[in-house]
């Protein structure tokens, strides 16, 4: 009763028979293997299990993992590039923006199609793209003030 | 910001940034999900939808005959086996019902597992699971805690025969004489709502027998692996040196993962049973059903008052609504609050009475601050009341009942010694910060072009570095242990279990300054019963506190070694020798240097040890606190509530936090900042809500509203610094203080800006619709 599905997950090729209910995040984790992506709450409100596919923050917890195929799907473990962190992951790092680090994959994959979309954005305006992501530990500040940064260092960097 | 005065600047003291962090921003860290054993097994619980009902039968034949299923067990056939779930506080009275790992003949919430499904795969287990038939017979259901008390009630534990899980009363002082002597007395009835702590990541485990050696080991999302190494071992039939329990990644705890819970057990007895690793991971909404709550006290509280101000007294009967059963710490709870109840204030007599009462929900324990926030809450609305009522400034009735610098340490009349404080310091400093007076004038002309506008104020006092062992249930102590490597490296190993907080990071920078070594050779090990032997783990803002002190005894005992081995190798004697930059060397010779790893080597190498000098450096310590630390501060809060909407706009928020001494400035700051957080959701939004037949309406994020990063107003941050005497950091523990702080600074701003409308006092949570129906009542009086 598998269904074959095709999807390039940070920049691989993967080529898998799922069952037609397996969730996104699920096919990533348990047939991948790649853990980075976390399930909070099965039902998009957290976003700890956001994703980008084609380029647009997704929450994979509520797709399933047919419905990208032919896709190319990036994880967090697909953001550095040759060993090096990507700016918002090393903003995060810098400004202290995670502690128990559950939500940050999600939360830093949001950052990264918010700067995408908005290369300088405001605070008011990241806090208003972040609205998708629930961080119980930090207080959001820190992350606020992570993705200010990674928008400076990338504009530095430009 | 801080650093040891008198010391060069060196890694304490300084906003560094995590060691712990590239794991995590990676997405490469190992939470209890990401673990996958060759032939594991998972299980999936099936829960009762009744708050209270008999189970009168369980049919499993359909489930079992499920592709994929390996078992299907209900309480008959593993509550013999499995003990019940431990609670660690006792009072005389107290009345417990036994808490088994399902349900038996009855369930007591909703939630309450009453069978388990066990399946090669997550999926096969969840379908499996909806073919488990449940006959229930519903029964009359206990949500209403004071009526729970009343002749008639049902009960939630028949066999019990009452609600009254205990009472328990605190007194210090001359309370009627107090009374008698009041010029006034406020009264106030308060509700101190239940909330879900919530962690992102839900719980989860994975168990795994070795039946070769006969040993189990438990990976469990917990903030306690020491303490369930001690716990579980009777629970399973395992003797405690079989068993491994390994915190690994945890993803939020917030009191939530401090405790044992039946689904560890279970799962654990089920390897065992079954000859395979068996993993459990909780769903969202068995998160906000079967994971503790917290908070859950209403009370009617006095406090008598001279006309100048000055509280005579504070008198109060509190009933805290237990839930079902008794968890880890849940008696524990309210009668902490009774401790702190005096908050800041020299308060001569009190008097607290406190009824723990059984309702048909799921149990109440410690979510971060733990009967802290409800004490401060409730002393710090009474003082606002006592000024309202006196006519007086809030903050200057705060200031006339602070105890002075000089009088500490200061014995409260609840019976406690806080350590050190400057009270009126740490006002002032956040009365500056706000620009105090700019700010009241901006009350009054907002006020006067109709605005409701607020200012509120905390002056809050907790007690933190848990604690004392005679005032702890299973210890208080920690442990750590300090070891130079035979390369010079230094492995550190703290019995605390941190997830989140950033001790690997602080711990370093302690040891790196102390053995004068980069903090890039440091390690930091946790969470694991086979690396780090003995802990008490990580609650009650303890780890710095403690186990970092018990890391410093630790650094001690290896400098005094290593000191006598210098001198030995350099002919010299002890006294000769010293220690500077990581390295030692005869007093004024200029002569050779001995650093760490020309030292390790010796040690572990040990052909040139002086005879009866034992080989190795490595010391491990428990440090036994005094006393516990009592941090405090100001939090100092302005509101503006949209008079059509009940929408509260924080349009200022100073905090000044004294945690004694500060390791890292900025992971400090990320605590505050994440405990405010938690209280702007505790004072504006959140509640967890049972409907009057025992329903959760509050099952998932969608239902309990948690703040989002645009209900973070901007923060001015800023500390003072009183060390504390009671350990030899000075540190005094920050974890809980945004959470106990400023829920009151925020409550007590919204009430401020509705004082106008004649409103005295709300309820939290302070939601759009309570204050849209204040608002709209105000305005028709």
């Amino acid at each position: 009763m598998g269904v074959p599905v095709r999807i390039h997950v940070n920049g691989a090729l993967h080529q898998h028979d799922v069952e037609p209910r397996v969730l996104l995040v699920e096919y990533l984790r348990d047939v991948c293997g790649l853990t980075g992506t976390h399930v909070g709450c099965e039902s998009s409100l957290c976003g700890a299990c956001t994703v980008l596919i084609d380029g647009q923050a997704v929450k994979s917890c509520t797709i399933f993992a047919v419905q990208a195929e032919g896709r190319a799907v990036t994880t967090i473990e697909g953001l550095a590039q040759e060993g090096r962190l990507h700016p918002v992951q090393e903003a995060f790092w810098e400004r202290h923006a995670l502690q128990c680090g559950y939500c940050t994959p999600g939360m830093i994959m949001t950052a990264v199609q918010l700067l995408k979309d908005h290369p300088q954005p405001t605070r008011a305006e990241i806090a208003h793209g972040l609205k998708g992501n629930l961080c119980r530990c930090t207080g959001y500040t820190h992350i606020i003030d992570a993705v200010e940064h990674a928008a400076g260092s990338r504009q530095g960097a430009a | 910001m801080s650093t040891t005065t008198g010391e060069k600047i060196g890694y304490v003291g300084r906003a560094m940034k995590r060691v712990e962090d590239p794991r995590l921003v990676k997405g490469i860290a190992t939470y209890v999900d990401d673990l996958r054993l060759p032939g594991m097994l998972h299980a999936v619980f099936v829960r009762s939808p009744h708050a209270h009902a008999r189970v009168k039968r369980i049919r499993t034949d359909a489930a079992r005959a499920a592709g994929g299923v390996v078992g299907v067990f209900t309480g008959a056939e593993v509550n013999a086996q499995c003990g019940t779930i431990p609670c660690a506080s006792s009072f005389p009275d107290l009345k417990s019902p036994k808490h088994t790992v399902l349900a038996g003949d009855r369930a007591y919430f909703v939630g309450h597992p009453v069978a388990v499904v066990v399946a090669a795969t997550p999926y096969a287990a969840a379908d499996a699971a909806e073919l488990v038939d449940v006959d229930y017979e519903p029964l009359p259901v206990v949500t209403d805690p004071e009526k729970a008390l009343e002749a008639g009630s049902p009960l939630t534990h028949p066999d019990l025969g009452t609600n009254a899980a205990f009472t328990w009363n605190l007194t210090g002082g001359d309370i009627d004489a107090a009374f008698a002597k009041a010029d006034r007395v406020i009264r106030q009835r308060m509700y101190h709502q239940r909330l879900t702590p919530m962690p992102i990541e839900p719980r989860g485990c994975v168990a795994s027998y070795q039946p070769g050696e006969g040993t189990l080991t438990l990976w469990t999302s917990t903030q306690i692996p020491h303490l369930i190494r001690t716990l579980l071992p009777g629970m399973i039939g395992i003797a405690e040196n079989k068993l491994r329990v390994v915190a690994p990644e945890v993803g939020g705890g917030f009191g939530a993962k401090l405790n044992l819970y039946a689904e560890e057990a279970l799962c654990s007895h089920l390897a065992m049973r079954l000859g395979a690793p068996v993993k459990w991971i909780e769903g969202r909404r068995e998160n906000a059903a079967a994971t503790i709550h917290g908070r859950d006290q209403v009370g009617d509280y006095e406090v008598a008052v001279s006309k100048d101000g000055r509280i005579l007294g504070l008198r109060n009967r509190t009933i805290a609504d237990l839930g079902s059963y008794l968890q880890l710490l849940t008696p524990a709870i309210p009668t902490l609050t009774g401790l702190v109840v005096t908050g800041a204030y020299k308060i001569p007599a009190v008097r607290m009475d406190v009824v723990g009462v059984y309702t048909n929900k799921m149990s109440t324990d410690a979510y971060r601050g733990a009967g802290r926030p409800e004490a401060t809450y409730l002393i710090e609305r009474l003082v606002d009341l006592v000024a309202a009522e006196l006519g007086l400034d809030p903050v200057e009735v705060r200031r006339r009942n602070f105890p002075a610098p000089e009088e500490f340490p200061f014995n409260t009349a609840t019976g406690l010694t806080f350590d050190s404080g400057n009270y009126e310091g740490a006002l002032r400093k956040a009365q500056q910060l706000a620009r105090w007076d700019e700010l009241v004038a901006r009350r009054t002309s907002r006020r006067r072009a109709g605005a409701l506008f607020g200012i509120g104020v905390s002056t809050y006092v907790e007690i933190c570095a848990m604690g004392p062992s005679k005032a702890m249930a299973a210890g208080g102590w920690e442990w750590g242990c300090v070891r130079i490597e035979i390369s010079g490296k230094v492995t550190v190993i703290t019995g605390v279990t941190p997830h989140g907080q950033g001790q690997e990071t602080t711990f370093a920078q302690i040891v790196a300054d102390r053995l004068g070594v980069p903090i890039e050779d440091i390690v930091v090990l946790h969470g694991d019963t086979s690396v780090a032997h003995y802990g008490r783990d990580t609650y009650g803002s303890r780890g710095t506190a403690v186990c970092g002190s018990a890391i410093v005894m630790c650094v001690d005992r290896i400098l005094e070694k290593a000191r006598r081995l210098a001198a030995a190798l350099l002919d010299a004697r002890p006294e000769q020798v010293e220690f500077a930059d990581g390295a030692f060397a005869v007093k004024g010779s200029g002569g050779k240097r001995l650093g760490w790893t020309e030292l390790a080597g010796e040690a572990y190498i040990a052909k040139n040890l002086p005879r009866g000098f034992e080989p190795g450096l490595e010391a491990s310590a428990f440090f036994e606190p005094e006393n516990f630390t009592f941090p405090f501060g100001t939090h100092i809060c302005a509101v503006e509530v949209n008079r059509d909407t009940g929408d509260v706009t924080i349009v200022q928020y100073v905090a000044v936090d004294d945690c004694g001494n500060q390791i890292n400035p900025l992971l400090v700051e990320g605590q505050v900042q994440g405990g405010i957080a938690h209280s702007i959701g505790q004072a504006l939004f959140e509640r967890t809500v049972y409907d009057e037949h025992g329903q959760l309406l509050t099952g998932e994020f969608m239902d309990y509203p948690m703040p989002r990063a645009e209900d973070i107003p901007d923060y001015v941050l800023g500390s003072t610094v009183t060390p504390s005497p009671v350990n030899p950091l000075g540190v005094k523990g920050v974890g809980e203080a945004g959470t106990i702080g400023a829920t009151p600074a925020i409550a007590n701003a919204v009430m401020d800006a509705l004082r106008p409308l004649g409103v005295t006092h709300l309820d939290l949570p302070l939601a759009p619709e309570k204050l849209w129906r204040a608002i709209r009542q105000g305005h028709k009086e």
